[in-house]
């Protein structure tokens, strides 16, 4: 799925990486609990959150993942911003919550991991 | 490469908002040397999640980072109240981390078991008010 269309689904607003629309999400995470994220490891995935503090991109950063969404109109800082321009990640917000918007991307074909 | 490469950084225990930065450049460092992608993803997890405790438990420490020819060795040195119950820290879910900590996403007592998880070895040498010393390996040539 591309990041386009994930930002369509969700009636979600880009942030940040407007340049990586284009790009293909595989998969998806929701968790507002980074260390469960770090334990999660997919190629190119997304991650849902409604945290908001620079180790949110961090963790991103270190999953080689290539977008976050907020929830519940969350929105990130500048420093946020920066760090996720630097990385290469798209940052979106959207007014859904977490499980409506896990569930919108799940039911249109993005899956989580396969355990 | 038939000599080893060495990375040293200092952790400041005192910012949680910066920390992380140590595994940032030290992703960039094992990228620039060409690694395979999944092994600088687990070394970055690993460390990571080592930098992160370092921070929450022990107010900072040291990290030293080594490239061999056939692997990657991570050394993270703090001198923290150390861990009492090296057993019960490894468990899944077992954590002392502050509230003030899980409101920032962790303390989900997942950072041991992913450390272990991500690298081939793992040792941790501690004891009450002495310390931590864990050192990660991962192979380059599985």
């Amino acid at each position: 799925m591309k990041i386009r269309t994930l930002k369509e689904l969700l009636d979600a607003e880009i942030v940040c990486g407007e340049e990586h629309l284009d790009c293909d999400v595989h998969s998806a995470c929701g968790s507002d609990m980074m260390s469960d994220v770090l334990a999660f490891v997919k190629n190119q995935a997304v991650l849902l959150t409604g945290l908001v503090n620079s180790q949110v991109i961090r963790t991103a950063e270190m999953m080689d993942m290539v977008c976050v969404v907020f929830v519940r109109s969350k929105r990130p800082t500048a420093e946020m911003m920066e760090i996720a321009s630097d990385s290469g990640i798209a940052l979106l917000t959207t007014e859904k919550r977490m499980f409506e918007a896990c569930g919108i991307l799940y039911s249109n074909g993005l899956n989580g991991e396969k355990l | 490469m038939s000599e080893s490469i060495k990375f040293h950084f200092d952790v400041d225990g005192g910012n949680f908002v910066s920390a992380g930065q140590a595994s940032v450049q030290v992703k960039k460092n094992l990228r620039q040397l060409g690694l395979p992608p999944e092994v600088i993803r687990q070394l970055s997890i690993a460390m990571y999640e080592g930098e992160i405790n370092m921070v929450i438990h022990a107010n900072g420490g040291e990290a030293d980072v080594t490239v061999y020819e056939d692997r990657v060795v991570i050394t993270l040195t703090d001198h923290g109240p150390g861990i009492a119950d090296i057993n019960l820290a490894m468990q899944e879910g077992y954590s002392t981390a502050t509230e003030n900590v899980r409101a920032l996403g962790f303390g989900a007592g997942m950072g041991l078991p992913n450390m272990k998880r991500y690298t081939d070895e793992m040792t941790i040498d501690s004891a009450p008010g002495e310390g931590t010393v864990i050192t990660m390996c991962v192979y380059l040539n599985k």
